[in-house]
């Protein structure tokens, strides 16, 4: 009996760990299936093209991978150097007090969910830019600076441990040859922290590009290729979550379609992710 | 060639400095360590501005529309009380909790316990679960409404929230318990087995206990994300404003469970909501003043089970 328990445990067990991979086989069956067929039926030159009208059967979806490139760059510009000196410093120069309310501060600000985050971007960094450029507000500008904000704590939670543990001999090394703090901060442990630092970067990129419910806030969803700093722009996210509510049909699947290509592109990040995450382990 | 001697060439850099080129370069380097230190400072106070200009104004601009009336039991179009959406957050992270939590720690113990080292499976399951917690909230709200929404046919409802939330959070959950299972010493499990203790026994009685806390704090971040989220639900639980309701009809099963059917919306989505109609900005900020304080608790929670954790770790 206890024998015959044993054995059916480790089956549930087993199970328990084929759901993951059951989860991921559902998900990609899920949308590939639905959004292949989509892209092909719409024509890949119409899908990929660079006008959306559906009402007019135009499914240009072109525009908004260009704007969630567009604002994953401002954001990763925004946010990578403020999160990687801030981990430096988190890491290396801050006073212990000040570590105890500052490292709090920085795992709350991972907490805060995005729709507060929008929220803040809608109500403070909207209106800071409508005064200083005299526009709407809502832009590719204000999304990179919102993005960056939110994707500081994951850099800078990847980054910060990152940091700690290169072995402080390389620090005394450094030192010894006569560096100062900052110097052997800069050119000897970050170059050997480079690997971790490059995987908080690329789970900002990842958690940027599938940013939402911020996004729709304050990018200004005009469908259309985006223009400069300040003009409105639409994203492959907020597409979906715009038109969504009352599309039906070919509109639908072109949505999810859309989802797709966010898909694949996240494919893509995780991929670059867990090859950094190879290299460092080797 | 200035060398006499071709075999021994002139290093090309001078190998001897003036006094005054040394005092020079350590100047140099004074001013290059000053930048880069107060580049440092700069970066740090810029990232607790931010931190405090963004609670500070969600605070000041929310505690004064935090009326009593915003907690009345029931959602009028005259009172946009967040108090129905409050309820089915509570409800929906425990359900979602329930699914996905022993699944993630019976994953786990699998795969620390149970699978050789090498394990091929092991391997792929880390791989999904990678995946899984890369995928955007989006995507799993698209995944959602096209599985349990429309190829299940259960509509808009709560059900298909919890699921893809449950899904959502699994990796998290596989993630930490993993490591808690880890960090506990083979000793443990030795000590175990040599007093003839099976390996179900062992497992329950002797490894989990110590592992607890690591797997609290994972449930407890779990509960953050889920409270947070907001694009997985609109098109899942969608956006339903009314309080949960068992049903009427008699049947006791069917009453039971109507209201995982209802459609349900969480504080995020009821917040997203206020904002997009953008007629109940005050309700809106104090919406965000609650989901602030709970992000809040959430963390102080599980600050304090890391804590708890490092102590035993120096004892």
């Amino acid at each position: 009996m206890a024998r015959f328990k044993e054995t059916a445990m480790q089956y549930v067990f087993l199970a328990a760990a084929c759901v993951s991979i059951a989860a991921v086989a559902l998900i990609c069956v899920y949308l590939l299936g639905n959004g292949v067929p989509t892209i092909f039926e719409i024509g890949l030159p119409n899908f990929f093209g660079l006008t959306w009208k559906p009402s007019q059967d135009f499914y240009g979806i072109f525009p908004f991978i260009i704007g969630s490139i567009y604002v994953t760059a401002g954001a990763i510009l925004v946010g990578v150097p403020i999160g990687l000196l801030c981990a430096i410093f988190l890491a290396r120069f801050c006073p212990a007090p000040l570590y105890r309310v500052l490292n709090p501060a920085v795992r709350l600000m991972a907490g805060i969910p995005s729709i507060v985050y929008g929220f803040f971007g809608l109500m403070v960094i909207v209106p800071v830019v409508q005064q200083l450029f005299g526009t709407s507000g809502k832009g590719l500008l204000t999304a990179s600076v919102l993005l960056g904000i939110m994707i500081l704590p994951t850099i800078i939670g990847t980054a910060e441990p990152a940091l700690r543990a290169v072995p402080q001999s390389y620090y005394e090394g450094a030192l010894a040859l006569g560096a100062t703090h900052e110097r052997s901060t800069f050119t000897v442990i970050l170059p050997a922290a480079a690997s971790g630092v490059m995987s908080g970067v690329i789970l900002g990129v990842g958690r940027a590009i599938g940013e939402t419910m911020a996004v729709i806030m304050i990018a200004g969803n005009q469908p259309r290729m985006p223009g400069g700093l300040l003009d409105g722009l639409r994203t492959m996210t907020s597409n979906i979550v715009l038109e969504m509510g009352y599309s039906t049909g070919l509109h639908r699947q072109a949505l999810i379609a859309t989802g797709v290509v966010l898909f694949v592109f996240i494919l893509i990040i995780n991929t670059c992710f867990s090859l950094m995450k190879r290299r460092k382990d080797a | 060639m200035r060398s006499s001697n071709p075999a021994q060439p002139m290093p090309r850099g001078r190998v001897a400095l003036t006094a005054g080129e040394i005092m020079a370069r350590s100047r140099g380097q004074r001013y290059y360590s000053w930048l880069l230190k107060l580049l440092v400072w700069l970066a740090a106070f810029l990232t607790a501005g931010v931190i405090l200009l963004m609670v500070g104004y969600i605070l000041v601009t929310g505690i004064p529309n935090l009326t009593l009336d915003l907690f009345a039991w029931k959602f009028t179009t005259d009172n946009q009380s967040m108090m129905p959406a409050l309820v089915n957050t509570v409800v929906m992270t425990l359900l979602t909790l329930v699914l996905a939590v022993p699944v993630g720690v019976c994953a786990a113990i699998y795969m620390v316990e149970y699978a050789k080292r090498g394990n091929k499976l092991v391997k792929v399951v880390r791989l999904t679960a990678e995946t899984l917690s890369g995928i955007p909230s989006i995507v799993y709200g698209l995944f959602g409404m096209m599985f349990f929404n429309i190829f299940l046919n259960w509509g808009y409802s709560m059900l298909a929230g919890v699921v893809t939330l449950a899904i959502m959070i699994l990796p998290l959950i596989l993630r930490t318990t993993e490591e808690a299972l880890l960090s506990v010493p083979d000793s443990y499990r030795e000590g175990s087995f040599g007093l003839g203790a099976g390996k179900l026994r062992t497992v329950f009685k002797v490894i989990l206990p110590p592992a607890m806390p690591g797997i609290l704090a994972g449930i407890i971040l779990s509960i953050g994300r889920i409270v947070g989220e907001s694009a997985a639900l609109i098109f899942t639980s969608g956006s339903g404003k009314d309080n949960l309701m068992f049903g009427k009809s008699g049947n006791f099963f069917a009453d039971l469970f109507a209201p995982l059917f209802q459609s349900t919306r969480t504080l995020s989505v009821h917040m997203y909501n206020l904002m997009s109609e953008g007629l109940h900005m005050k309700e809106a900020q104090a919406t965000a003043v609650v989901l602030l304080l709970l992000v809040i608790a959430i963390n102080a929670g599980s600050a304090h089970l890391a804590k708890k954790l490092t102590g035993d770790g120096q004892k």
